[in-house]
């Protein structure tokens, strides 16, 4: 296999799920079961869509830590809405208002961003607590659990369920369609479109793309839209599984969501990041979130694993680029 | 405009009236006239800061002229912008490239052409195959899947040139395109360039290289403090005028150095080794020594040089400044040294472009300006101020940002930086790089002097005619081994030429 294969963060972030998924196994024969990757998948689904969005964001080079509070946001208002007008709208009316909402939330972000040149740090850390301020402010503050029963069917709704061989229960919800079609529309616009490819190149150098003709507002704008309408989505998603429509729910996740898309080789500086390293990074943090206690690490290590995990898994490559940049030189 | 078509194919192909452009309060062109015909090789030339690259931003439509009329293909054009420029036909080869260093050399040849043609999906194999027979058409062979980060300066200029020859151009712009080749490569360029002109495309050209410029182009338009002081067919000039009307002065050849008295030694380098870029590389060097080093790309040059500074590590050998020996692969130990490096790249290494120019000059000497724990900023910015002077960067104020500054005086403020340092020896890779010859005069002058003060210099380039009118030694790299060692004075341009290619 090439050099070139095995100084990828995606190489190494396999590497250390395959490594960690032994270990447990070995800790505890349960954990290899249908079971626990059902549930591992149901805990991926909100955190994969939010770190899709992130990572396009991160490509282009900008940074969004407002999603969660989109999130929120539309997904509270979406079931408020709905409960006050028709209860009874089926969820796919629910969703399509969510992602709606979403992404023009996610289009303030693009205007202040594309429109005047703010920086996307700044922009973002303040739209994330005006969104959670006016939401708490102007909407309400009490968590919802009688919810619309459009978002119980959701919930319900499964792709697949069963009962192993071996006796254990698995469910696949609907949400994981979602999940998979985010990943797959994407990963499509990414690689596949013109569109795809200035996201790219903006990330790369905004006064290139500039002088090669590329409309770079117009592509901020259309990033930051789709990050929120992916924030909304979750959102929804998270409501609906949780049963419950929680106004402080999801806000504080935002850098669990970043240091998957970075493990995941996608770059702070822009122009860098892929979509199945993105999930391989989603994977490994769920998996540490889950189930470090399975190997005998006591939960409250959490954090610290993942720390340590964010300095190895792009500390590593970077030193090795820089090795190998030095033998080229 | 009437539509019609004898009139349009009679009719130049750019036609710029009266234009003016204000950057705030600095006048960067004041009412340029200049006509390009289809198919005519047109160059451009002037002083550092004199408004070129202005001008073909301008052309590019990525700034907007303040005043004045700007007709392309016999369109006037009051509002330009990049995609409507390049579907008009103008390509540009920018100074400092504008590639992506995060796609690869496929997908940057053939960014523009998708854009221009209105790609709506993207497709690797399609970018390949361009990229392909560009890269085919001059010559030249690099990897397609390569990312662009991971290529060397020529390679990287190679790739700007392919992406504009990759589009439908009508009109190639190239704002200094040869500053990082060497020779070979330069040639093949001129002669892509007489390509171009066959096929019917009109080419601009930009380059400090003055003999470059008058070998491939017809016409000749000069430029001075944003002004049009001259133009005319390339015949009616020769290198001296040329440089007369840049520059409103007489600047004479410089003479070659003469060799002079023995000094101390400065630096010993022995048996330097390193693994694929040189082998077994002896020499020494002696106080106020100036040596050149001049070798064809991928001769280990660079690496050599940045080895001496160790930016690179090399693998084995030894190396003494004043008889103490300096780890390899250091730099901190080579500054305290007392050895200063300036990079090749300067445009896109080593400079804080967002930084005011006093900040970029002055950043290596703070220790030296600190007493008790305070700055003493004064003199900090009095000294840089200074050695500004001293390379005539031309700035409406030191406080500005380096980015407002013209291609060739960011250069400079690069070079003050080093020298301000005043270290024991200074390696200089390409001294002058996209400098005009006004002032590469002025650098050269400021290495003798530098000489004259004991410090011992290293030149590496691949300008022959500076390389003998500075160093007193040359040594030739060939294949990262050090083949040949003149003695200044002793040799002529055609017979280096000639030993560098043998
Ligand atoms: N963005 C900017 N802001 C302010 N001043 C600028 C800006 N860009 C260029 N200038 C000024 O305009 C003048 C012309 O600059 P220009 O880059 O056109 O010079 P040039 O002829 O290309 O020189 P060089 O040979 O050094 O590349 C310079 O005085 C420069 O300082
Ligand atoms: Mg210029």
């Amino acid at each position: 296999m090439s050099k070139q294969f095995w100084m990828r963060n995606e190489t190494l972030v396999a590497l250390v799920i395959i490594l960690f998924c032994l270990f447990a196994t070995a800790s505890d024969p349960r954990f290899f079961s249908a079971t626990t990757l059902s549930d591992l998948l149901r805990a991926s689904i909100v955190l994969g869509i939010f770190a899709i969005g992130a990572m396009l964001v991160l490509v282009s080079g900008g940074i969004d830590v407002s999603f969660t509070a989109i999130a929120v946001f539309a997904m509270y208002v979406s079931t408020v809405l709905t409960l006050g007008t028709i209860p009874d709208l089926p969820w796919y009316l629910i969703f399509t208002l969510s992602i709606v909402i979403g992404a023009a939330l996610g289009a303030l972000n693009g205007l202040l961003i594309a429109r005047f040149g703010l920086p996307t740090l700044i922009v973002t850390l303040g739209t994330l607590s005006v969104f959670r301020g006016f939401l708490l402010t102007f909407v309400g503050s009490e968590r919802i659990s009688s919810l619309p029963p459009g978002m119980r069917d959701f919930s319900r709704s499964m792709i697949a369920r069963g009962t192993t061989e071996a006796g254990n229960f698995y469910a696949l919800p609907l949400a994981l369609a979602a999940l998979v079609f985010v990943v797959v529309l994407t990963w499509f616009i990414l690689q596949k479109t013109t569109l795809g490819r200035c996201i790219f190149a903006i990330g790369g150098s905004v006064e290139s793309a500039r002088r090669v003709g590329i409309n770079v507002r117009a592509i901020q704008f259309f990033v930051y839209m789709y990050a929120g309408a992916l924030a909304g989505l979750a959102g929804i998603i998270h409501g609906s599984m949780g049963r419950m429509a929680d106004p402080f729910s999801l806000v504080g996740l935002e850098l669990s969501v970043i240091a998957a898309v970075v493990l995941g080789g996608a770059r702070l500086t822009g122009g860098y990041g892929t979509v199945s390293g993105t999930l391989l990074g989603v994977a490994l943090i769920v998996l540490v979130q889950n189930s470090l206690i399975v190997v005998g690490i006591p939960s409250t290590w959490q954090s610290v694993a993942i720390g340590l995990l964010i300095l190895i898994g792009t500390g590593l490559p970077a030193w090795q680029a820089k090795r190998a940049a030095e033998r080229a030189a | 405009m009437p539509d019609d078509a004898t009139e349009r194919t009679s009719s130049p192909f750019v036609r710029l009236h009266n234009v003016i452009k204000h950057y705030g309060g600095v006048v960067a062109l004041d009412g340029v006239d200049v006509t390009i015909q289809p198919g005519e090789a047109v160059c451009l030339a002037g002083e550092n800061g004199s408004g070129k690259s202005t001008l073909i931003k301008i052309l590019a439509g990525v700034e907007q002229a303040t005043g004045g009329e700007v007709h392309i293909g016999g369109v006037r054009h009051t509002t330009l912008d990049p995609r409507v420029s390049a579907a008009a036909g103008v390509m540009v080869i920018y100074q400092d490239f504008s590639l992506f260093p995060n796609l690869s050399v496929a997908e940057n040849i053939a960014f523009s052409r998708e854009l221009t043609d209105g790609e709506k999906f993207a497709s690797q194999r399609r970018n390949k195959q361009l990229a392909r027979k560009v890269l085919e058409r001059i010559g030249v062979d690099i990897s397609v899947s390569e990312r662009v980060e991971n290529l060397s300066v020529a390679h990287k200029q190679l790739v700007a040139i392919c992406r504009a020859l990759a589009s439908n151009a009508r009109l190639i712009i190239m704002d200094e395109p040869t500053t990082a080749l060497t020779e070979r490569e330069v040639r093949s360029l001129l002669g892509i360039i007489r390509k171009l002109k066959d096929d019917g495309i009109a080419v601009l050209f930009v380059s400090h290289k003055l003999a470059e410029v008058l070998e491939v182009c017809e016409t000749v338009f000069v430029l001075r403090n944003g002004k049009l002081v001259a133009d005319g067919p390339a015949s009616e000039f020769d290198a001296a005028s040329l440089t007369r009307h840049m520059t409103g002065r007489d600047v004479p050849d410089s003479p070659p150095s003469t060799a002079q008295a023995v000094q101390n030694l400065l630096l010993e380098v022995s048996e330097l080794h390193k693994q694929g870029a040189f082998e077994n590389v002896s020499f020494s060097l002696r106080e106020g020594e100036v040596l050149g080093i001049s070798g064809l790309l991928g001769s280990g040059r660079t690496s050599l040089a940045k080895a001496l500074f160790g930016l690179v590590k090399a693998d084995s050998g030894t190396m003494k400044m004043e008889d103490n020996s300096i780890a390899l692969g250091d730099p901190l130990a080579a500054t305290q040294a007392g050895i200063g490096y300036v990079p090749e790249d300067r445009l896109t290494e080593g400079l804080f472009l967002t930084q005011s120019i006093v900040r970029n000059v002055s950043v290596g000497r703070l220790d030296s300006h600190t007493s008790k724990g305070f700055l003493n900023l004064q003199s900090l910015t009095g000294e840089a101020a200074d050695w500004l002077k001293r390379l005539t960067v031309k700035a409406p104020d030191i406080h500005a940002d380096v980015k407002s500054l013209s291609g060739g005086n960011q250069q400079r403020v690069a070079l003050a930086r080093w020298m301000a340092r005043a270290p024991k020896l200074l390696i200089l890779n390409g001294p002058s790089v996209g400098v005009d010859v006004g002032s590469k005069a002025d650098i050269h002058d400021i290495i003798r002097e530098l000489s004259q003060q004991g410090i011992g210099i290293i030149v590496i380039s691949d300008d022959l005619p500076e390389i003998l009118s500075v160093c007193h030694r040359i040594l030739i790299m060939k294949n990262g081994q050090l083949t040949d060692e003149i003695a200044s004075g002793t040799i002529d341009e055609t017979e280096l030429t000639h030993r560098l290619a043998s």
